[in-house]
């Protein structure tokens, strides 16, 4: 006993937990409904894995569905891009139709923990995990997405603007699955993403996305998403309503900026203080409506976070 | 406890295993392949990272029963024949390895980067070993080792 007690003190292992493997996204929902709220989704589970050692999750019955195939896509249907969310982020990195028409996403998975961790880690455990400053979660929020949710009675979409209510938690209901994520593909449109981070592969300390779309030299529409600085819902309303109509000049991107900094609540912790992550808040939104602008126009300019 | 049965190195395996059992944890203490490294278990420093099917995975973050029917390979798999993958060979003659601990990561991550991009740029080394972690710092001699075996063995 003395040597398991030291055992525990010194190894990180989840707690005893129950599997079950989904063969279709109708077998997940089957098995969701059979064990009730102690099951948690497993997808790559590099969120959930490390959640459950430290006991901050402690599901019952983790129902794996890795094996479905069917929910890892990337593909374009009408004017929608639709990803299924099984999708590994590396798989999101490397699509040509994702640079083609959200470059914010591109921009995003760069800088979403490192190589290896993308490679298993997968879209919708991100979202899903609904970490406060999770990246996706903003840059889908500035497309204006759409999420697709599963469950026992049916198929239900929410914006993505919706899908958050509150840190760690979202609208899917225990016994559905997020299947899809549908983003709209509008002319006239450029994005991008920017995070500043202590270190390759951390957590933003702040981190923004935009989205602009053109009528000639006027925008016509803004997304505005924001991570790791208490924006709710990830979502800079105020400064995209500001921008809407107005002509597309570096003065109305830098008062962007400061309303996006203004409208959020970002509180100081280990990765700094409140009053840094604001600033922050306002560069980084001036800085990716810059890149949004010029992505729009047909420049690819980049910038250096 | 439940059935594993899973591929390693090419050889099959069937062990009866918890759910909760890391995979890390399998293939050192279950199948004594100690080759892997188990390090931060945070998944961050990348000491454990071995191959899932086709990709490199930080093991310590995959339940060994996420495993069930792939084909898993670790550092122990690379060497053929009697013979040094060529990226172990140039960890050995660039220095790439100090105290060894990141050494089996570091190799797996190389592997699988001289596959796909055959002659990568300095950056894209860096870039590909950006989530594994050497804690004598030793990163110059290992991003010149995986130049090294890309010049020399055609990354093959």
């Amino acid at each position: 006993m003395a040597q398991q007690a030291e055992e525990d003190a010194t190894v990180q292992v989840p707690a005893h937990v129950e599997y079950d493997k989904a063969i279709s996204v109708e077998h997940a929902l089957t098995l969701l409904a059979r064990y009730g709220p102690g099951a948690r989704i497993l997808a790559g589970g590099h969120s959930l894995i490390p959640m459950m050692k430290l006991r901050l999750a402690q599901p019952e019955v983790l129902i794996d569905i890795n094996g479905l195939t069917d929910l890892c896509y990337i593909n374009l249907t009408g004017d929608q891009l639709r990803i299924g969310t099984l999708t590994r982020h590396a798989q999101l990195l490397a699509s040509p139709l994702v640079v083609e028409h959200f470059a914010i996403l591109h921009d995003a998975e760069r800088v979403i923990a490192d190589p290896i961790v993308r490679n298993w880690g997968t879209v919708g455990g991100s979202l899903c995990q609904a970490d406060p400053s999770e990246d996706l979660s903003a840059a889908f929020a500035a497309m204006k997405g759409t999420m697709v949710i599963r469950g026992p009675r049916g198929t239900r979409e929410v914006s993505a603007r919706e899908f958050h209510t509150g840190p760690y938690e979202t609208v899917v209901a225990p016994a559905e699955l997020l299947t899809e994520i549908r983003l709209p593909v509008r002319p006239g449109g450029g994005s991008g993403y920017q995070k500043v981070a202590r270190r390759a592969g951390d957590w933003p300390v702040g981190a923004a996305g935009a989205a602009v779309w053109l009528a000639g030299d006027v925008i016509a529409d803004a997304g505005i998403g924001l991570a790791a600085v208490g924006a709710m819902h990830f979502v800079a309303a105020e400064a995209e309503e500001y921008l809407r109509g107005r002509a597309a000049t570096e003065e109305s991107l830098l008062r962007a900026g400061e309303i996006a900094a203004s409208s959020c609540h970002p509180v100081s912790d280990q990765r700094g203080p409140a009053d840094y992550k604001r600033h922050l808040a306002s560069e980084l939104t001036t800085r990716v409506l810059r890149i949004a602008l010029a992505r729009a126009r047909g420049q690819d300019r980049r910038e250096r976070a | 406890m439940m059935r594993l049965t899973l591929t390693v190195n090419g050889t099959e395996y069937s062990r009866d295993v918890e759910p909760r059992l890391l995979l890390i944890h399998f293939l050192r203490d279950d199948l004594g392949l100690t080759g892997s490294h188990w390090g931060c278990d945070t998944s961050n420093c990348g000491a454990c990272v071995v191959w899932l099917d086709e990709t490199p995975v930080k093991s310590c973050t995959v339940l060994a029963v996420m495993a069930a029917g792939r084909r898993v390979r670790t550092v122990e798999g690379l060497a053929s024949g009697g013979e040094l993958d060529p990226v172990q060979h140039a960890f050995a003659k660039c220095h790439g390895l100090q105290c060894g601990f990141c050494t089996p990561g570091m190799i797996l991550t190389a592997r699988w980067l001289l596959d796909h991009n055959p002659s990568p740029t300095e950056a894209e080394v860096r870039e590909a070993i950006s989530g594994q972690i050497c804690r004598c710092t030793g990163y110059e001699n290992i991003v010149r080792a995986v130049l090294w075996a890309a010049q020399n063995a055609g990354g093959a």
